[in-house]
């Protein structure tokens, strides 16, 4: 046991002398109060520690225990629907030994040691298992099949093998060589789980959310960053995606954020409906929260907790999508500490291996395929959030984010001040993944799918270098052709990529509505397109009541949808023949002029 | 209440509001502690960092008159603790909790440390409940609800103080008759400023419901970084063990990171953006974070900070920090005050991000969530026409394009400039769609068919669709 005493303390940051033998990275106990601590630099037989609670109170001179073990997560069933603090302590457990106030030293479980698990074997006796091998499944949550793994590393001939109800401690699989295996295992949060290997991103990572799906794709196993100032829409962005795309297992990490965001989530995700299992939506979602007041040493660590909690469900072969609100609170936290222990700053006050950080972070994301038998494919897509001071993008967390990250989601202040939501600046944001993608989509979803998206860029591309021109000499001084470029780009802006999170019917949006919804708006584009050309003045198009029915399209139930298509592309058909019988066009007067 | 009271000499060093004394063995990290002067006076300190070496203790009374050989320093507390009680209500202190009314020291109930304890998130209960503020540009726009933190951003002139005093002077929670608590902290203010809110109390027959601490400009600097915190552990302590509904008013943020700035460089740490400390974020937070609701209890927080703009400048780490850490943001513009409309609200640069809570059937009124959606956004349509004309002119704008210009004109005086007067939600609901009856029901994009059936027959009629039926939109 190495033990040594305290010798200065400021803020997170606990210096302690006598600890010859700790290694670094090492979990040691902090004061007569057995605050949880980590050593983050050695000298001689001095150990600089970043402890993850208060050490308000704390004297010189109170003892430092080293654990000897590295910080880590215990994984096995019983992690989902869990919330947890940075550093897993499960914050219902922490509530029932100490009340709403969180308090200091308390010593949790990680993981429940008392539940017990119907545990299906899935090896024999005699069997060779190496890492990553499954060795039995077990009913996690309602339907979901949690998979029983050999550690990393581990190898043998199996000797013994039990069935039934067990505790995560119990030994299911016993080795020839006397190795004892459980339904839980230890992994050290800041090394990335093994595995066979990666693989290209072929297949998308779908949101349900038109802006991202049609525009900014990313692939399972991808990521992407989502940059905005306070009040453009992040955290909306970053839950609607957790409830709406196609992972199978969400980790949601809260990062020095509000406690009411997690309220909001605590009290939604359980009564949401999950489309894939009938279950609740919380049933496959764990939670990894560190409020913005809670010890900053902790939000460090939170973002490598989660990261590894999403590895592991990788690991069985599950797509896993991890939400990390907000990155930049995270590199504060590591800026905090850096400059406690007076290492040398670089940009911005933040250290100079921040931006290794975040790049290893990202690349922690990807599909692969995983460690062990029977050949399993899993993913880990990483969204993280950042909030860049004053909505500047040119401060290193961002600009370090984007180089690392495969797509940049940029949100607006401006579209976010006119409650255009999601607040996705269409000009500025890119995704690398769209071309490796792109056969997915003809294949899958429609083959005009690229021919569309193309013909949308188009559109606005050509808006925006008019909207240009209209602010120098207004409107007025367009062609009708280029009149309804600005109409059309209005339609789509509003009709098409504004999508309401709270809406019980536009919140999430299928890929063949996305499809079908886009059709049309660029059918009804083209038609205006040829009539212009043939003389038909702009605003007799504009006044086409047809327009209405094609903006109010988004609010169609799915169900509904297929149908109403199909006779809303013969209404625009049929209004544009009878465009040339003048006693059927149908205009009111001035009533959908609107100009720009 | 004095746990120790060792004295020790050994001060050497002192720079601006920092002492260094030997020997850190003595006191832990927080502590609070006393600062004797040789001639009798005693101030309190705070320790800020311990070694083995020395302590760092910041003096919240300034280092002026300190020398180094005869200033003793003593132990007072392992950390900083406030004497609460129910009968603190009704009371006036000083930025370091002592009571400045003339009455005597409060007989406490309990010590609570104030640095606060973050609330464990999964005991936190969501924030729901509606607080009617009577101003339309809240209620309507940016709703308020109990357990939330709201700062108004302000600028220098602005009328932010009256604002404040009339959201405190005019809110209820429908179909309820306990009133709200007030416990109100000044950081750094005027006496002028201070005597407009004790004022503004009476007025509303508020004072006998309120707990002030008051730290005005001529008081000491550092001991505005406390003055808050004394505040919010009041507050706690009246919500979470008293039942009652608090409402907290902050006011002024900028003079506490002011202060917070001062400490650091005194400290000698890596400056961050305009020179205040990279964990400004985490510090204000600490701040904001004690505020909201807890589960199985009947009592609130709901703060209301108010911040001064430098330069109006919404970017600065101030603002940012603070929009960043709590849940939306009223916004004053400098415009519509010097066109005389009262509150300065402007609606498109706040935000709350609890009104969905707040809001909707049950709560306010069904059609409310699309109203406002839609407010907003014919409201910016006609404030980018306006920047439009003052370039190329109105004639270039279509009858349409007028009409949202006259819109944003009315909505700004008649919705937005109510003057000092009470609106109910009603009230503000139905002028909304006053407004927006200047509208054919086609461009009115963001509210269903559904709604404008249900609330305004007439738009419908104006613009017949042959193609889309309301029945068609009910899901």
């Amino acid at each position: 046991m190495i033990r040594g005493k305290i010798i200065k303390i400021s803020g997170p940051a606990v210096i302690a002398g006598g600890m010859t033998g700790a290694k670094m990275n090492d979990i040691v106990r902090v004061g007569n109060l057995g605050l949880i601590g980590e050593i983050i630099r050695l000298d001689r037989d001095t150990a600089f520690i970043q402890v993850y609670e208060d050490t308000s109170g704390l004297f010189v001179g109170e003892p430092v225990e080293s654990t000897a073990e590295p910080l880590v997560v215990e994984l096995g069933p019983g992690l989902l629907g869990g919330i947890f603090d940075g550093i897993q302590r499960p914050l219902d457990e922490i509530e029932k030994q100490s009340g709403f106030w969180m308090a200091r030293g308390l010593i949790v479980n990680r993981l429940g040691r008392e539940k017990t698990w119907h545990f299906s074997p899935r090896v024999k006796k005699g069997d060779t298992v190496q890492g990553g091998d499954t060795l039995g499944e077990v009913k996690e949550t309602g339907v979901f099949l949690h998979k029983i793994m050999a550690p990393p590393g581990i190898r043998g001939v199996v000797k013994e093998v039990k069935k039934g109800e067990f505790k995560v401690e119990d030994t299911v699989v016993s080795l020839e060589d006397g190795q004892q295996l459980s339904m839980m295992q230890k992994w050290p949060v800041r090394r990335p789980r093994p595995l066979k290997k990666k693989l290209p991103p072929d297949e998308p990572f779908i949101t349900g959310q038109r802006v991202f799906d049609l525009l900014f794709p990313i692939a399972l196993g991808g990521n992407a960053i989502v940059p905005g100032g306070f009040g453009t829409g992040k955290t909306v962005v970053e839950q609607t995606l957790a409830k709406y795309c196609n992972a199978d297992i969400l980790v949601y990490v809260g990062c020095g954020e509000r406690g009411n965001e997690i309220t909001d989530v605590l009290t939604e995700f359980p009564h949401l409906e999950d489309p894939k299992t009938g279950g609740p939506l919380m049933s496959r979602t764990i939670l990894v929260v560190n409020t913005s007041n809670m010890p900053i040493a902790a939000r460090e660590a939170s973002i490598y907790t989660g990261t590894t909690l999403a590895e592991y469900y990788r690991d069985m072969g599950y797509n896993v999508a991890l939400m990390a609100d907000s990155t930049s609170r995270w590199a504060e936290a590591l800026r905090e500490i850096s400059s406690r222990l007076e290492e040398m700053p670089g940009e911005e006050g933040f250290p100079t291996y921040l931006a290794t950080r975040l790049a290893s972070f990202y690349e922690r994301s990807g599909r692969v395929e995983c460690l062990g038998e029977p050949g399993r494919r899993g993913s880990v897509t990483i969204v993280g959030a950042v909030s860049p001071p004053g909505g500047d993008f040119s401060e290193p967390v961002t600009q370090h984010s984007m180089r690392v990250s495969g797509a940049f989601w940029a949100l607006d202040a401006h579209l976010a001040y006119r409650r255009h939501f999601p607040a996705i600046n269409w000009h500025k944001s890119y995704t690398l993944y769209y071309q490796p993608m792109k056969d997915w989509y003809l294949k899958n979803v429609n083959h005009q799918w690229d021919n569309l998206r193309t013909q949308m860029l188009q559109i606005q591309q050509k808006d925006a270098e008019l909207q240009e021109v209209v602010q120098l000499v207004g409107p007025d001084a367009l062609q009708d052709s280029e009149r309804l470029v600005l109409e059309s780009a209005r339609m789509l802006r509003d009709g098409f990529l504004q999508q309401h999170a709270f809406s019980p019917v536009d919140a999430s949006c299928s890929l063949n509505k996305q499809y079908k919804m886009l059709n049309v708006f660029i059918l009804f584009h083209e038609k205006c397109k040829k009539e212009i050309e043939a003389g038909i003045p702009v605003t007799t198009l504009l006044h086409l009541p047809v327009r209405e029915g094609i903006s109010r399209l988004k609010e169609i139930p799915e169900e509904r949808f297929d149908e109403h298509y199909a006779r809303l592309e013969e209404e625009i058909k049929e209004v544009f023949e009878n465009l040339h019988k003048p006693e059927l066009t149908g205009v009111n007067d001035g009533a959908a002029d609107k100009g720009i | 209440m004095e746990l120790l009271t060792k004295e020790y000499r050994g001060i050497n060093y002192i720079s601006g509001p920092l002492i260094f004394v030997e020997g850190g063995k003595r006191f832990s990290y927080n502590a609070m502690v006393e600062v004797l002067l040789p001639n009798g006076e005693v101030r309190t300190g705070q320790v800020l960092e311990v070694s083995s070496e020395y302590a760092c203790i910041e003096v919240l009374e300034q280092t002026a008159g300190l020398e180094v050989v005869q200033t003793t320093v003593r132990l007072k507390e392992e950390v900083a603790r406030l004497p609460v009680s129910k009968d603190m209500v009704g009371r006036v202190f000083n930025g370091r909790g002592e009571p400045i009314d003339g009455l005597p020291e409060v007989i406490s109930e309990k010590r609570m440390e104030i640095t606060g304890i973050p609330i464990n998130p999964v005991s936190r209960a969501k924030p729901n409940e509606f607080i009617q503020t009577g101003i339309s540009a809240i209620d309507g726009n940016n709703t308020l609800v109990r357990g939330q933190k709201l700062p108004i951003f302000s600028g220098a002139g602005l009328p932010a103080n009256e604002l404040a005093s009339q959201i405190l002077r005019q809110s209820t929670v429908l179909g309820e008759e306990t009133q709200f608590v007030v416990v109100f902290a000044a950081m750094g203010i005027t006496h002028r400023e201070a005597s407009f809110f004790l004022r503004s109390f009476e007025d509303s027959g508020a004072t006998g419901k309120a707990v002030c601490f008051l730290n005005l400009s001529d008081d000491p600097t550092i001991e505005r970084l406390l003055t808050p915190r004394f505040a919010l552990t009041v507050a706690e302590y009246l919500a979470f063990e008293r039942d009652y509904h608090v409402l907290v008013i902050l006011t002024d943020m900028t003079n506490y990171c002011e202060a917070l700035r001062e400490i650091s460089t005194a400290r000698e740490e890596i400056p961050g953006r305009r020179g205040y400390p990279g964990y400004m974020y985490s510090d204000l937070a600490s701040l904001y974070e004690r505020a909201g609701r807890i589960k199985g209890k009947k009592g609130s927080i709901t703060q209301i900070p108010i911040l001064t703009m430098p330069d109006d400048d919404i970017t600065h780490p101030i603002a940012d920090l603070t929009g960043y850490i709590t849940e939306g943001q009223i916004v004053l513009s400098r415009h519509l005050h010097h066109t005389g409309v009262y509150p300065p609200i402007d609606v498109l640069l706040c935000l709350s991000r609890l009104m969905n809570n707040g809001i909707g059937a049950g709560k306010t009124r069904k059609d409310h969530r699309q109203v406002v959606d839609q407010l907003y956004a014919c409201y910016a349509h006609g404030r980018d026409l306006r920047r439009l004309i003052a370039i190329v002119g109105g004639e270039a704008l279509s009858e349409l394009d007028k009409k949202y210009l006259r819109f944003a004109e009315a909505f700004e005086n008649s919705f937005i400039g109510q003057g000092d007067t009470n609106r109910t939600i009603e009230d503000t609901l139905n002028l909304a769609w006053r407004l927006l009856k200047m509208f054919p029901g086609s461009e009115l994009h963001r509210i269903n068919r559904e709604v404008i059936t249900e609330y305004f027959e007439e738009i419908l009629e104006e613009a017949p669709s042959p193609y889309y039926k309301p029945e068609e939109t009910i899901p």
